[in-house]
């Protein structure tokens, strides 16, 4: 089942990837691409569907205006030229994920073209990316395989679908081949994706959820020898859904093709499965460039007529490019370049962002996604953003710190009760009895305690060694078993002492 | 009887006026039809549904309405109560829809056409669904799943197809009105050779939403009818634009039963098409059309002679896009969602073979013939060729016609080359039933409105002829203007309706041979 594989180091000496990727964005809009039922993730199968979902006899579809706006968007941020007119065209295939038995889809005629996107790499390097095009299609219907061993069609027993997916609006963006990304290729597929995930979530046209398949990401990998500019044959690794697994695939992929190609054997042109657990991929289905998916112009539907006073239009309503936003952001957080850059290689920008909207300071925000969840994340295997901390949940520890009411120490305790699923924050206060002792009575007892325990440290700081005072803190906060606000303790002591802090 | 044959025999427009006169009852309306349909359908086989109660149910309703008078009444449509059949290819809730074809036996749509919609506002009670050749493709009817339908002035005969079902109908007075769907002549060959009329409107005119699609580019939703005038006010009924189909138009629709009501042709041009007459055509077809003509010119109208050279490529371009567009059309019926579902009998239980075996048991050989055509034409390497290629030929039709319309205002053919022919004569030779439809196609290769209405009889066989008008785009009223006129002074020439010259179906004496050994001593042999 495992293939061979050549480490990296060794398949980089040898060979020169060229990278390929698709991405499909799920598209927000109210309602879907061709029907009026609502576009709703998640809810009781097969309930956000009518007679056009279904493809009833005697249906038609009806383009939905919004989705058009959305593709545009999404074309001109990718720096795509918009096609003044173009078509959809039926994709003939039968299989019950698609009610029709085709798939309306662009085919010749995308709406979109011939862009690109610059993405920076962690060295602060911008490699450029070319967009072949983006086109609109229709996402197929959630076939779910019963009673077979590996939840693939072949030996199940029977087959469950959902058509509340059918419909949904779909982007397909398409890159031209990437060649020139050598040993960086995996590090640009996951900073590619990212940057995509990026565009179309501050454009607001999609959830971008990547672990709920709102941004998927088909990754193209072929290898050649250093020095050869014919291609080599490509594998494509089907729904990638994470960043880290974009990476990790590309990675892989590139191993095993190092491999097969070392051993004289050809590549074979097919698609992959990417296993999370294994982060190895395994043989889908052959994929030839002959399918024969008997495209024709729908005869459904009208062209669409993008006129340029639209496009226009649209284009003035574009947020700020990713660069110029990472510009005002990094002004606006007074970060260092390198503080900076670190945030966009972890890629928590967006939740700092999205943090500090929620009531934190720039600086509070990066210390708890950098300095506590970053680490979290990678202990976990799972981007920051998917960890399930909560913008809300800093902010309401970072409070609690700041009141007086836990200190630090506890704040990351609670953190850690919070992803366990333990509840609120104010909950696991409550639940773990972690409060800092905050009444006087109980400080100065154990103050004096100290105090008298070592009457020479008592001298020195009535001498003016101020520095002392760390001793006779550590042992009450010993005493309080942590629950002490060190800075009240510290006060205490002086006052105690009759000295001036 | 003789009240129920005087109710039968009514046009829409005069029973529209009876019903609003309150001198008969939208109930005794829809029951003479009923009753009609119950005595001779046994013979004409246009019904593959009765929708009796609901039909009875929706006309108590005007009726109650009328009696209660006041707003309600004055607000009711001129055709409320006046009953209607619809082809079995559109939806409605309530009834079946077969599309002619087992792989559809026993389904209810969930949702009802927009035209259907359109006529249940109009409160217009629904007889029935009637017969067609399976997902509309025939000639004949011969290719419906449920048997074929017999042509009323010759049972013996073929009542035209996809739409013999609703045109059959319409001429055995077992109703007044129907609606039928045209994609390449399936409402107008059908009027043709049963005497009746029939329009296929300009394409986008009525929505197609609800009607399962054979062409999606050629397919159009019209009205069946015995007068001129009722096929417009039919046309009033169901046309305009409909949101959920995005070919439909946008304009508002044209006051067509004015035009119908224009009475004169005085000062209009009107263009014989050269390609579409002569040779390959009947005699008798080709005297009555020519008859038509003198009738037209006397009236005042300019006749001239127009050209449309590409018209020749129009079949057989047809005979690659149809069956393009069909083979993906009808790729849904697979046995998955509804239908029929027919399980392999040995071997594995894929779903792919599910769906191989449902659709090898679910449709009939003239349907596979156009999915295998059609997937052919468009596979990778022959596409060009085929689709490619037919898509040009219909510019070049378009050209044609835009030629035509610079000298002419309307273009006059007849509507089939021949006359009715028998049952099982052309059923084992597609080419030649495919032939039928060689001067309806043009018209939905190019999205121009067509109007067939009865020319008379052929000497030969002394069955009905259809002389077809062809209009530019939007400008279906047109065609109403002058096929209004032209059947008034054909009328005046005949004394009367031509179907009043059609046998009677509940004479004892006339069976279906009998009529049919009685048209063949006088048929001429010319198809």
């Amino acid at each position: 089942m495992s293939d061979a594989t050549l480490s990296f180091e060794e398949a980089m000496e040898k060979y020169d990837p060229v990278l390929g990727f698709e991405v499909h964005v799920e598209l927000n809009t109210k309602s879907k691409m061709f029907s009026s039922a609502p576009n709703i993730f998640g809810d009781e199968p097969n309930t956000n569907v009518n007679e056009v979902d279904l493809g009833m006899p005697g249906v038609l579809p009806v383009v939905n205006k919004t989705a058009i706006e959305s593709s545009i968007k999404i074309g001109l941020a990718l720096n795509c030229k918009i096609a003044e007119t173009c078509r959809f065209a039926r994709k003939n295939y039968f299989y019950p994920d698609t009610p029709k038995n085709f798939q309306t889809s662009q085919y010749d005629e995308p709406i979109a073209y011939d862009g690109y996107l610059d993405i920076e790499l962690s060295d602060g390097t911008i490699f450029r990316v070319e967009i072949e095009r983006a086109h609109m299609e229709e996402d197929a219907g959630k076939l779910t395989h019963m009673g077979g061993a590996t939840g693939r069609i072949q030996g199940a027993d029977y087959s469950l679908v959902d058509y509340n997916r059918s419909g949904v609006p779909l982007v397909e963006i398409v890159t031209k081949p990437i060649e020139g990304a050598g040993s960086r290729a995996p590090e640009l597929a996951k900073a590619y994706v990212a940057a995509v995930r990026e565009i179309v979530k501050n454009l607001g046209v999609s959830d971008a959820k990547m672990e709920r398949g709102n941004v998927r990401c088909d990754a193209n990998v072929s290898l050649r020898p250093h020095g050869r500019e014919r291609f080599g044959i490509r594998s494509e690794t089907k729904n990638v859904n994470s960043l880290r697994a974009v990476e990790h695939a590309v990675r892989y992929e590139i191993q095993r093709h190092a491999a097969v190609l070392d051993s004289g054997e050809p590549i074979v042109q097919e698609t992959r499965h990417w296993h999370e657990d294994t982060r190895t991929t395994t043989s889908g289905r052959p994929k030839s460039d002959a399918d024969d998916y008997r495209y024709f112009p729908e005869p459904d539907l009208v062209p669409i007529v993008a006129s340029r006073e639209w496009v226009e239009e649209l284009r003035a309503t574009l947020p700020e490019p990713p660069a110029a936003r990472r510009k005002r952001l990094q002004a606006d957080w007074g970060y260092s370049d390198l503080e900076f850059r670190d945030v966009v290689n972890a890629g928590v920008m967006d939740e700092i962002e999205e943090t500090i909207a929620a009531g934190a300071t720039a600086t509070v925000a990066r210390k708890w996604w950098m300095g506590e969840i970053v680490g979290r994340a990678k202990n976990a295997d799972v981007d920051p953003g998917q960890l399930g901390v909560a913008p809300a949940t800093i902010v309401e520890l970072n409070k609690m710190v700041e009141d007086g009411k836990i200190n630090n120490k506890m704040a990351t305790e609670v953190l850690d009760g919070v992803l366990a699923g333990e509840g609120t924050p104010a909950e696991i206060v409550a639940k773990r009895g972690l409060a800092v002792v905050s009444d006087d009575g109980p400080l100065l007892e154990a103050i004096d305690a100290a105090l008298a325990a070592q009457p020479g440290v008592a001298d020195k700081i009535r001498g003016g060694k101020l520095q002392a005072i760390g001793a006779i803190v550590g042992s009450v906060m010993k005493a309080t078993r942590g629950q002490a606000d060190a800075g009240r303790v510290k006060e205490l002591i002086l006052e105690r002492l009759g000295v001036e802090g | 009887m003789t009240e129920n044959n005087e109710l039968i025999r009514s046009s829409a427009a005069a029973l529209a006026g009876k019903l609003a006169a309150r001198e008969v009852s939208a109930v005794e309306v829809t029951q003479a039809h009923l009753d009609r349909i119950a005595a001779v359908d046994g013979k004409v086989h246009a019904f593959l549904h009765v929708n009796t109660d609901e039909a009875l149910a929706v006309a108590a309703e005007v009726d109650a309405i009328r009696a209660a008078g006041g707003a309600a009444a004055g607000e009711l449509h001129a055709l409320a109560g006046v009953p209607i059949a619809v082809k079995d290819l559109i939806v409605t809730i309530g009834q079946p829809t077969t599309a002619g074809s087992k792989i559809l036996e026993g389904w209810h749509s969930p949702y009802d056409a927009t035209v259907v919609e359109r006529l249940r506002a109009a409160k217009m009670p629904i007889l029935g669904k009637t017969n067609l050749d399976e997902f509309a493709m025939g000639s004949s009817t011969e290719h419906s799943a449920y048997g074929p339908t017999h042509n009323p002035w010759d049972l013996d005969r073929i009542p035209g197809g996809s739409g013999g079902g609703s045109a059959a109908a319409v001429a055995a007075f077992e109703a007044p009105l129907a609606l039928g769907t045209d994609t390449g002549g399936s409402i107008r060959q059908p009027g043709a050779v049963t005497g009746t009329v029939g329009v296929k409107p300009t394409y986008g005119g009525v929505s197609r939403y609800g009607a399962i699609a054979m062409a999606s580019s050629l397919d159009q939703i019209g009205p069946v009818s015995r007068t001129v005038l009722d096929s417009a006010l039919l046309h009033q009924v169901i046309g305009g634009h409909d949101p959920r189909d995005s070919t439909s138009l946008q304009d508002p629709l044209e006051d067509l039963v004015a035009a119908a009501s224009i009475g004169n042709v005085a000062g209009m041009k009107i263009g014989i098409i050269k390609e579409l007459h002569g040779e390959g055509y009947q005699a008798g077809v080709e005297n009555r059309f020519n008859e038509s003509l003198e009738l037209l010119r006397g009236a005042g109208a300019e006749i001239v002679e127009v050209s449309c050279p590409n018209f020749k490529y129009a079949l057989g371009a047809y005979y690659l896009i149809m069956p393009s567009e069909a083979s993906s059309n009808l790729a849904k019926f697979d046995g998955v969602r509804y239908g029929l579902r027919v399980l392999p009998k040995d071997g594995p239980m894929t779903i792919e073979r599910v769906m191989g075996a449902t659709r090898a048991a679910g449709f009939g050989d003239e349907v596979k013939r156009r999915i295998i055509l059609g997937t052919y034409a468009l596979s990778a390497g022959y596409y060009d060729a085929y689709y490619g290629s037919a898509q040009k030929v219909r510019t070049l039709i378009q050209r044609d016609f835009d030629a035509a319309f610079a000298k002419a205002d309307v273009l006059i053919s007849p509507t089939a080359p021949t006359t009715a022919f028998k049952l099982g004569e052309k059923l084992n030779d597609p080419l030649a039933m495919y032939l039928n439809d060689v001067a309806t196609i043009p018209a939905n290769m190019a999205g121009v409105p067509g109007l067939s209405l009865p020319g008379g009889l052929a000497d030969e066989d002394g069955l009905p002829v259809g002389v077809q008008l062809l209009a530019p785009a939007r400008q279906d009223a047109r065609l109403y203007r002058v096929g209004a006129v032209l059947e008034s002074l054909l009328e005046a020439q005949w004394g009367g309706p031509l179907l009043d010259k059609a046998p009677s179906l509940t004479d004892p004496s006339l069976t279906g041979s009998a009529l049919s050994d009685a048209a063949a001593s006088s048929h001429g042999g010319s198809h």
